[in-house]
Order: C-alpha cells, then sequence, then structure tokens
C-alpha cells in the first residue's frame, strides 16, 4: 500500500487549504467561548456547563439589536455597511451574555460555594441552569404573553414579522433579518478570504491577546491568578475572592458575547438549543489545549476547528465530530493535561 | 382510573348523557344497514390524534399540518351539531426517539379512532409497528420516504407522493430543465432525506458527480461547500430540511458557487429565505408533491392542504358510519375524491395513486408559493 497522499484526501491543494483555513474560522468562535470554560475552571475548579447557554443569549442579543435599530425587514447588507449596528450589537450581545453569567453565578453556584458544596453538586447546578436558561428562551412568547407584552414584543419573541398565533414559534429558528454579505478580498492557495472570516479570526485573536494582557498585568488580573493558585491563601491576603469569581464570570460571558457576535455575522441564524453543540465543541478546546490556561483555549479552539474541518474532508461530514473527539483523547492520553498544560493560576506575570 | 364514588356517579351520569346523544345522532344517520353498532354516532364526540412536530426545528411545518386539521374538523363540526369530532394533538417535535412513546399513548386512548400523521417518515418508521399492531388507522399527510409503505402495514396511508416520484421528478428537472451536467448531492442522513437525496442521484446517474452527509444541526458547512466547488458541480441537489437547506445555500453563495440551488419539500418553507438571506436563496428551486393551496383556502403552509384532506377522509368515514378501526379502515383503502391537494385513490399498500411533483421557486426574495410549475 502507498501512503496516501495529500491530493488522494484533499483533492486538491487549493482543497487543502479551503477546508485549513475555512476550519481556522470556526476554531475561532469555538476558541472565545472555550475562553468562558477555562477560566472558571482555573479559579473555581468546576466546569461551568451553563456556559453554552451564556453564549445562546448573546446569539439572540445580536438579533434583537438588528431587529430594534433595523426593524424586520430583510435586507442584505454589506459588513461595512452593518457595521455601525454590529457594534452596537456587540455592545449588546456582551451585556447580555455577562448578565447570563452574572445571574448563573450568582443562583447557581454563589449559595454552593458558600456552603462548600462539593463540586459534583454544582456541576449538576450548573446543567439545571443551563436547561432553565435554554427552556426560558424557548418559552418566552408564553412568558410575554403572560406579563401582557406579547403585542408589544412579538418581533422578538416570535419570527420576525410573523403573528403569534400558534406557539412554539419561539422554539423555531430565528434569523437576523439583516444578512450580512461577506466580500471577497484576496485569494490565499485558492482559498476566498472575505472580510467576514478575516474579521471573526482577527477579532478573535485581538481579543484573546487582551485578555491575556489583562490576566497577566493587572490588579484584577493578579487577584484572579491569586485565588487560582491558592483561595485561601488569597483571602488572607485582602484578596475579594467573591469580587473575583464574578469578574471571572463577567469576563468569560463578556468573551461569549463577543463570539456569539461573531458567530451571527457568519451564520444568522440561532435557536434556543444554538449553544449545545458549540459548547461541547468549546469545552473540549479548552480541555485540548489544557483546561484554565487561556492561551491553550485559544491554541486548542483553532486546533479543533481545522482537525474537523480536515475530518469531513477525509471522512465526510458526518465524521466531524468523530475526528474531534478521537483527536482529543489521542491528546489527553499523551498530554493529561492538555497541550499547554499549565494553569492560570502558573501563568506568569 | 375511577377514583372515588363522587367520581364513579359523574361517570355515570356523563355516560348517560352521552348514551342519549349517540342514540339521537344514530337516527339522524341514513345509514343504518350495519346493525345496532355501525351507526354514525359511534365516532361523534371522540378525537382524531395528530403526531408530529410542533416544535422544534421543523415545528411550523407541524403547526402547517395542525391547522389544516383544525378547518376541516370546524368545517365538519359546524354542520354536525350533534356529531363533534375534535383532535388532539402529540408533539414529537419531528424526532423518531420520541415518537413511540407518543404512539403509545394514542392507543391507548379510547378517545382516538384514528391518525392523521406521523408528520416525518422517521417517526412513521419508528411508530408504523406499533400503530399496525393496534390496528388504529392512519393517514400521514407528510410522510414521504419510500420504504414505509413497503413494511406491509396495512393501517397506513398517505394522501402524498413518496420520495420516489419526487426524487424523479427533481432529478429530470436538474438534467432537463436547468441543463445540470454535474450535480452534487447532500443529505442530513434522516430517513426521509437519504431515501429523497438517493433517488436523485440514482436518476442522476452519470450527471451525479459525487455526494456527501451533513449532520442535523450542523451550522458550518465550510468542509462541503468546499467539496462541491472542488468538483466543480453546477447544481446542488439537498436532501433535508429548511434550517440546514438555507444554511447550504448561504454558506455556498457566499462561496461564489453559482449554480442551481435545489431542494425537496422539508425546505419548501419560508423559513428558508429567512435563514439563508434574501441574496442567497433567490433562484432557489424547492420541489414538492403539492400543489398551492385553492384560493380562499382557510389555512396556510406546506402540508396544510394534505393535512385538510386526511382529516376529511376519517370525517367521511364517521359520516358513512363506520365505527371499528377495521370499518375505518376498509373505508379508507376503498376511498376516492377530489381533495383540495389534488385526486385522492390509495393503492393496496396506502400509497396514494396520483401524486404529481410541483418546483416552487425564490423569487424577488420571497418563496413564490402560489406560482410553482408541475414537473411530473
Amino acid at each position: 500500500m502507498t501512503p496516501l497522499t495529500l491530493h488522494e484526501l484533499f483533492g486538491n491543494f487549493d482543497s487543502f487549504t479551503n477546508f485549513t483555513l475555512g476550519g481556522l474560522v470556526f476554531g475561532a468562535i469555538y476558541a472565545l467561548i472555550a475562553l468562558g470554560y477555562t477560566m472558571v475552571y482555573g479559579v473555581l475548579q468546576l466546569i461551568n456547563f451553563a456556559h453554552s447557554e451564556v453564549f445562546m443569549y448573546g446569539t439572540f442579543a445580536v438579533a434583537w439589536v438588528f431587529i430594534l435599530l433595523h426593524g424586520t425587514d430583510q435586507v442584505s447588507w454589506s459588513l461595512g455597511h452593518a457595521l455601525p449596528i454590529l457594534l452596537v450589537a456587540l455592545i449588546g450581545a456582551m451585556a447580555m451574555s455577562a448578565g447570563v453569567a452574572l445571574l448563573l453565578e450568582r443562583v447557581a453556584y454563589r449559595p454552593l460555594i458558600n456552603k462548600n458544596a462539593p463540586k459534583l453538586i454544582a456541576l449538576i447546578s450548573a446543567i439545571g441552569a443551563s436547561f432553565a436558561l435554554s427552556e426560558a428562551m424557548g418559552l418566552r412568547d408564553k412568558l410575554t404573553q403572560k406579563i401582557g407584552l406579547a403585542d408589544n414584543l412579538k418581533d422578538y419573541v416570535s419570527k420576525p414579522g410573523v403573528a403569534i398565533q400558534n406557539m412554539g414559534q419561539a422554539r423555531d429558528i430565528y434569523s437576523n433579518p439583516v444578512t450580512i454579505v461577506p466580500k471577497h478580498l484576496f485569494n490565499i492557495f485558492g482559498y476566498r478570504v472575505t472580510d467576514v472570516d478575516l474579521m471573526i479570526v482577527v477579532s478573535a485573536v485581538l481579543m484573546m491577546v487582551a485578555l491575556d494582557q489583562v490576566v497577566r498585568r493587572t490588579r484584577f488580573g493578579r487577584g484572579i491568578r491569586a485565588v487560582a493558585q491558592d483561595p485561601e491563601a488569597a483571602a488572607l491576603m485582602g484578596v475579594n475572592s467573591t469580587r473575583v469569581v464574578q469578574g471571572t464570570f463577567l469576563i468569560g460571558g463578556m468573551m461569549a458575547g463577543a463570539a456569539a457576535t461573531l458567530y451571527m455575522t457568519k451564520i444568522g441564524s440561532t435557536q434556543l438549543n444554538a449553544g449545545f453543540l458549540l459548547g461541547v465543541k468549546a469545552f473540549t478546546a479548552a480541555v485540548m489545549g489544557g483546561i484554565g490556561n487561556l492561551r491553550g483555549a485559544l491554541l486548542g479552539g483553532l486546533i479543533l476547528g481545522v482537525a474537523e474541518s480536515w475530518g469531513s474532508a477525509v471522512f465526510g461530514d458526518t465524521w466531524r465530530d468523530v475526528v474531534a473527539f478521537v483527536l482529543l483523547v489521542l491528546i489527553l492520553l499523551v498530554r493529561p493535561s492538555g497541550i499547554l498544560g499549565e494553569a492560570l493560576g502558573k501563568a506568569r506575570a | 382510573m375511577i377514583r372515588s364514588k363522587k367520581s364513579l356517579t359523574t361517570f355515570a351520569a356523563l355516560a348517560s348523557v352521552a348514551a342519549l346523544t349517540l342514540s339521537a345522532c344514530g337516527s339522524s344517520s341514513d345509514n343504518k344497514d350495519n346493525g345496532d353498532k355501525g351507526s354514525a354516532s359511534a365516532l361523534c364526540g371522540k378525537n382524531i390524534a395528530f403526531l408530529g412536530a410542533l416544535t422544534g426545528d421543523a415545528g411550523a411545518l407541524g403547526q402547517n399540518m395542525v391547522n389544516g386539521i383544525k378547518l376541516a374538523l370546524k368545517e365538519h363540526n359546524d354542520k354536525n351539531a350533534d356529531c363533534q369530532i375534535n383532535v388532539k394533538t402529540f408533539d414529537s417535535q419531528g424526532d423518531p426517539k420520541n415518537a413511540p412513546a407518543l404512539a403509545t399513548q394514542i392507543i391507548n386512548d379510547d378517545t382516538i379512532f384514528g391518525l392523521v400523521g406521523p408528520g416525518f417518515s422517521g417517526e412513521s418508521l419508528a411508530t408504523g409497528k406499533t400503530f399496525f399492531e393496534a390496528g388504529l388507522p392512519s393517514i400521514s399527510p407528510s410522510a414521504t420516504n419510500v420504504t414505509i409503505t413497503k413494511q406491509g402495514w396495512t393501517t397506513w396511508h398517505r394522501v402524498i407522493g413518496n420520495d420516489d416520484a419526487q426524487g424523479t421528478a427533481d432529478a429530470g428537472y436538474l438534467t432537463g430543465t436547468v441543463g445540470a451536467k454535474k450535480v452534487f448531492v447532500v443529505d442530513d442522513g434522516q430517513d426521509y432525506s437519504k431515501g429523497l437525496a438517493g433517488k436523485v442521484k440514482d436518476v442522476l446517474g452519470a450527471a451525479a458527480v459525487d455526494s456527501d452527509q451533513i449532520a442535523v444541526k450542523q451550522t458550518d458547512m465550510s468542509a462541503v461547500v468546499t467539496k462541491i466547488n472542488a468538483a466543480g458541480a453546477d447544481a446542488v441537489f439537498y436532501g433535508g430540511y429548511y434550517t440546514e437547506a438555507g444554511l447550504l445555500a448561504k454558506a455556498l453563495r457566499q462561496s461564489g458557487f453559482k449554480g442551481t440551488f435545489m431542494s425537496g419539500d422539508g425546505a419548501e418553507d419560508p423559513n428558508f429565505v429567512t435563514v439563508a438571506g434574501k441574496d442567497a436563496a433567490e433562484g432557489a428551486v424547492l420541489s414538492a408533491p403539492a400543489g398551492p393551496a385553492p384560493s380562499g383556502f382557510g389555512a396556510t403552509g406546506l402540508y396544510a392542504t394534505q393535512a385538510y384532506d386526511a382529516t376529511n377522509i376519517f370525517l367521511a368515514a364517521v359520516d358513512a358510519g363506520k365505527s371499528t378501526s377495521k370499518e375505518i379502515n376498509d373505508f379508507i383503502g376503498s376511498y376516492t375524491a377530489d381533495g383540495v391537494s389534488g385526486p385522492i385513490a390509495f393503492d393496496s399498500n396506502g400509497d396514494i395513486k396520483e401524486s404529481k411533483i410541483y418546483a416552487y421557486f425564490v423569487k424577488d426574495g420571497k418563496l413564490d408559493v402560489a406560482n410553482p410549475t408541475a414537473i411530473s
């Protein structure tokens, strides 16, 4: 048997770059979501399974901002035309996701942490919170009817421009009426680089770098690292650990909101369960890169995105998840703490 | 489940009232030759069940069907004050995993004498045996997978052409009208989707350049889009539902794909345009084994006419004085009429004898539901 060549696996070199760069774009979104998992784990040593819903609320916030500022007319805009509203949407989504993350911390985690409950209990609490948040989004038509605002808010709870006649409209796919049409900028080895793809990758990397610097250089970042290293010693040294935990959720939520904005720019539609699969992928990315490690989340996200894309190229699109998870297992076999397995607390200033 | 004496007396009272109503209803019927049990009355006050997606990804389609059912029931109930038939809905979210438990609820409910549904092919295959063994007659407005009617479930019917008819017409449209030479076929791996896409691929033969499968709920279409462009396809056929169809069409157009995008009845929904965006959806061809509803028809949306017709078959059975499951089933088997969706008659497998396939187009940023072209 001759070894498989690149050509046999991917068709040709142009296709290979297409699969690789196409995977990077989604990988960047995974990485931003992965930050939320990795930061909370770094500080509290628990997996925030409701983080996928934090992201999902952000995607809805993006669509809502567009409906609020533009209306429900279906239009196609270039990225430049949509940019002003997109920036407002970014703020809206970050605020929404951060708000949901803070609510989670307050309702689902803090009471348990204060009582020194076992980690497993917090995990169950997170899963419960995840269901509650997702179903609340799916029942938002009913909720608004209960408080008598259904008519005023109908564009936000049902499909834009559709009257609420039937139950279940809120559970259906929900699209941003403004379709952002990417502009072809230039080619890299046959890959059509568009302004949207470029914006996603560049802004994800910029945000990661900024966050990394915040954690390494600021007073607040020192607090995060201190609590991550040794919560008791940090408390003795005068670090308010509740504030630090809150701040961690806040930042994780804001990054999820940013990811949601980028996701909606590219995909444009969301649903109450839109966060689930992305959440699982982002969690995988966080573990792959070394959970608790910010740079690991970026690396893990990008590797996962590319691996999935290659996986679907070679084995078919239905196998993408299998490839991603097999890769995770292989990496953990060789490096049980992930690729960059260095914890948040040990990051040097 | 009578738990107390009080409810027992209530039950007895209700039963006697019911008996009175039944006999009154029976005497008004002109069809008394079936003997004492076969009067029209027997089914009055009972229910038709609907099983299908009312929520979830494809919830809009189930809502369309229920609107059709309700319209037919309202017309019947307005005319027959002494014989009210109602619908009980069972929401499977279109998921074959949810359907069997609901099927058990339906067959254990004595007030249900017929089923309009199941909505989709996957849930039909998952529940067909249960309904067949319980003897409950069913008419699906929308399940089009070919294999369902090959299982020998004699209680199962559908008022819609199956995927073989649609797939053949779609493939013919792509190679004939569109003149496509290299068609890339994609499906989402579900029973309906595989069946339809598989048939299209078979009929296309050499014109099918390649095929791939995506997953339900997948949003990143970049890999399959790369494959389509690398294959130099001049047309894409997608077997699946509107969410993924919309996302695929969007990603394709954004990658610079200029060919024809075609999909089947699962994607023939205004949501397709919403998800894809106006520009990407423009020019898409969506086929369906269903023509537009006649003007003035009181329910809108894909499958509403079929659900309306299916319900009317059961109501005709009620009016004809059928009461047992077997009588109803035989009645359905020999039923012929012109429904709002087209001429209705069943072959021995439960398939509709005559079905026309229509191509719908996305024009000026809207799915033009009023002006399809017949393609078979």
